[in-house]
């Protein structure tokens, strides 16, 4: 029997499927991009359905508040011929759609009801009303999982950096101002005092010689 | 009583000099001019050197775990550690000219590749999947930055764009089956999943599932066949340094990534993973030397050599027996130590405007340099799997272990393959001893690159002739560590 709350995962995740599927066949990037906006916030519900607030929020602010909105920047900024990308994706699409769908078929085998039923897991615990997960999180991701947390962001540290030798390029050309040398600046280093006789006869120039 | 955090920090004490001299070194090489750059390349061999003494004044016999479990302090580790640590400073030492040469002498350079020694460590003393995944991806991302790394080099983009993508396919695949083993078991950590798999409780069609989705992650990393389309391409397009330390060093801790899911963890399913192992082993034989005797590229030649090899390393663990992992991590350290003398020669007989690249440039080597001549002479019979030489005696380890646990017919089959092998490898002893040189500038490398070249061609038949005492030590820690 269904109750409120499977009505509302069906219908969002009704929408999030029709949202991913859309963000890979939209002709145009930022229609995409939006999409996905729709898709995360989607998701987000989702977790919300799950008693996972904290996550389901900082879904939303991260993903939907920071890095789509960079993204669609990026997405406006770049001239990207999407035509061009798209080239031959008619002849791959037959096959590719075929291993896809086989694949989909073997895994439904196992990913489903038969397997990852609730005859086969505990109906998780309800909590009460006060139960705070980012408490929660919060112990865990500092106590327990310290390790892989301090590893992610050296992660993210490798990746800064590989993004900075990748992308980073100086110009030679490059005319940037450097203060500290501005601020060091000698009177001598930029006035020559030239001492010249006051009146200097002019040698005498040979005219009308072809040069 | 002191705080646990303390005890955790301390189990871990090679791999945090590691971290925080790499950040040091980064920080500290934007003050350093191109002719100070030799700060850097100190320190990192410093650092290589300093955590493989700390590796070796903090181990213990025993098993112990840091970090709730997710981190374990075994002799496997501690051996691994050492090999990496040590292997990772021979790198260095053979890429600094070409790094000079090519213009990769950067800060960035040591910094990554410490970065990737420090992905590698944690991969070994992983005992949880997170930490096992956090590390790799960690390694990974070094590697694919790395290969990038000579940026107006369009056949090194292309390979760290071929690297980068199939790469995280194959963490994809190795994440999906993860979550599935965690869905039939309910954990992440593998002594838990092994009592699980023991209990004898969880859904056996999900674990298959899973196990598959595993494997063919590991396949990817360790470049076994049929998932071995990268390792070409890869080994080809990367600048000689990169390739280097590719082909070499991260084979450690894929051996160790192996031991640690599928022996240690997944060992219960021993029966459903041998069968995918025999396969991938039989095939990347196959593959591996067939197709490098096509190949007129030394550097290609020597990728399809490593495919093989991985199959040979893949007989000792599919026997499924303490004897097979020692032997199969014997079969690493000598295929390391054979493969950093391969690629540490070719970098020697490069110069500013010559790469080695093709085979053809080998010839004469003998009229040129007889010393150089026969240290490549002792690498080849390694590779080849000729006696007197290490590697011999480690094709000779895994497949006894192999003939122990049965499989006659695909030991048989095994040796054949070496034999056609062989030809390869002969081919350019025959190069270098036979033929006139088209080139006969003369061979000055550095003394360091020199010595260090000496010391490793002298190690591959030394250990050759006296193979006991690093088959007792990976014996050791195999024995130690694995039930």
């Amino acid at each position: 029997m269904l109750i409120f709350s499977d009505y509302v995962f069906y219908t969002l995740a009704a929408i999030l499927l029709f949202a991913g599927l859309r963000v890979i066949t939209a002709r145009n990037p930022v229609h995409a991009a939006l999409y996905l906006v729709l898709a995360f916030f989607t998701g987000a519900g989702i977790w919300l359905l799950l008693e996972a607030e904290f996550l389901a929020l900082a879904l939303i602010m991260v993903y939907v508040g920071a890095v789509m909105v960079l993204f669609l920047f990026v997405v406006m900024m770049l001239d990207i011929n999407l035509d061009k990308l798209r080239e031959g994706f008619w002849d791959y699409a037959p096959l590719a759609g075929l291993v896809g769908a086989l694949m989909a078929v073997e895994m439904t085998g196992i990913v489903g009801v038969k397997h990852f039923g609730l005859s086969h897991v505990n109906t998780p615990a309800l909590h009460a009303a006060d139960y705070s997960n980012t408490a929660e999180l919060g112990r865990l991701l500092y106590t327990d999982y310290v390790l892989p947390f301090e590893l992610a962001a050296v992660v993210l540290l490798v990746a800064i950096i590989a993004a900075i030798a990748l992308a980073l390029r100086r110009r030679k050309d490059n005319k940037y101002i450097d203060p500290a040398a501005q601020v060091r600046v000698k009177r001598a280093d930029r006035i020559r005092m030239v001492s010249m006789p006051a009146d200097v006869e002019l040698p005498d120039m040979p005219e009308g010689e072809p040069t | 009583m002191p705080n646990p955090i303390i005890y955790d920090l301390m189990a871990a004490r090679p791999e945090l000099l590691v971290l925080c001299m790499a950040m040091a070194i980064l920080i500290l090489d934007l003050f350093l001019g191109y002719a100070n750059r030799y700060v850097s390349y100190v320190l990192a061999q410093v650092t290589l050197i300093g955590a493989a003494i700390l590796t070796v004044a903090h181990h213990t016999p025993g098993v112990s775990f840091a970090f709730n479990g997710m981190f374990v302090h075994d002799p496997l580790a501690d051996v691994l550690k050492l090999m990496i640590l040590l292997s990772s400073s021979v790198v260095l030492v053979y890429s600094r000219a070409y790094l000079e040469r090519s213009g990769m002498y950067r800060g960035e350079f040591f910094a990554l590749t410490l970065f990737a020694v420090l992905g590698m460590m944690i991969m070994v003393s992983g005992s949880h999947f997170l930490t096992l995944y956090m590390g790799l991806e960690l390694l990974s991302l070094c590697l694919y930055t790395l290969v990038a790394l000579d940026r107006d080099n369009a056949r090194a983009t292309e390979a760290a764009m071929k690297y980068f993508v199939l790469g995280a396919l194959a963490s994809g695949m190795l994440l999906y089956g993860m979550s599935m083993i965690y869905g039939a078991t309910g954990s992440l950590e593998l002594a838990e999943i092994r009592r699980a798999l023991l209990s004898g409780s969880p859904d056996h069609a999900v674990l298959i599932l899973g196990l598959v989705f595993v494997v063919a992650g590991v396949a990817f990393k360790l470049g076994a066949v049929p998932f071995q389309m990268w390792v070409p391409d890869v080994y080809h397009g990367s600048p000689t340094a990169v390739t280097l330390l590719i082909g070499s060093v991260p084979k450690f801790a894929a051996f160790a990534f192996v031991i640690r899911l599928l022996v240690q963890g997944l060992e219960p399913l021993a029966i459903d993973w041998q069968g995918m192992l025999i396969i991938m082993a039989v095939l990347s034989i196959v593959i591996g030397n067939i197709t490098a005797i096509a190949q007129t590229n030394l550097k290609r030649m020597l990728a399809y050599s490593t495919i093989s090899h991985v199959g040979f390393l893949l007989f000792g663990i599919f026997a499924v027996s303490i004897n097979g992992y020692t032997s199969s991590m014997f079969y690493i350290a000598a295929y390391v130590l054979t493969t950093l003398g391969a690629f540490g020669m070719i970098l020697l007989l490069s110069r500013q405007g010559v790469e080695i690249e093709q085979l053809d440039q080998l010839k004469g080597l003998n009229q040129r340099s007889p010393w150089y001549a026969f240290i490549m002479l002792l690498l080849m019979f390694s590779m080849a799997g000729v006696p007197p030489t290490l590697g011999f005696y480690a094709k000779f380890a895994v497949l006894q272990a192999a003939l122990q646990a049965g499989f006659v017919g695909l030991v048989i089959f095994a040796v054949l393959m070496a034999v056609i092998g062989a030809f390869y490898y002969l081919r350019i002893i025959k190069l270098m001893y036979f033929d006139e040189p088209a080139d006969i500038t003369p061979i000055k490398p550095t003394s360091d690159v020199a010595w260090v070249m000496g010391i490793n061609g002298m190690l591959v038949l030394l250990i050759g002739l006296m193979p006991e005492w690093l088959m007792e030590l990976c014996a050791y820690a195999i024995a130690q560590s694995v039930e």
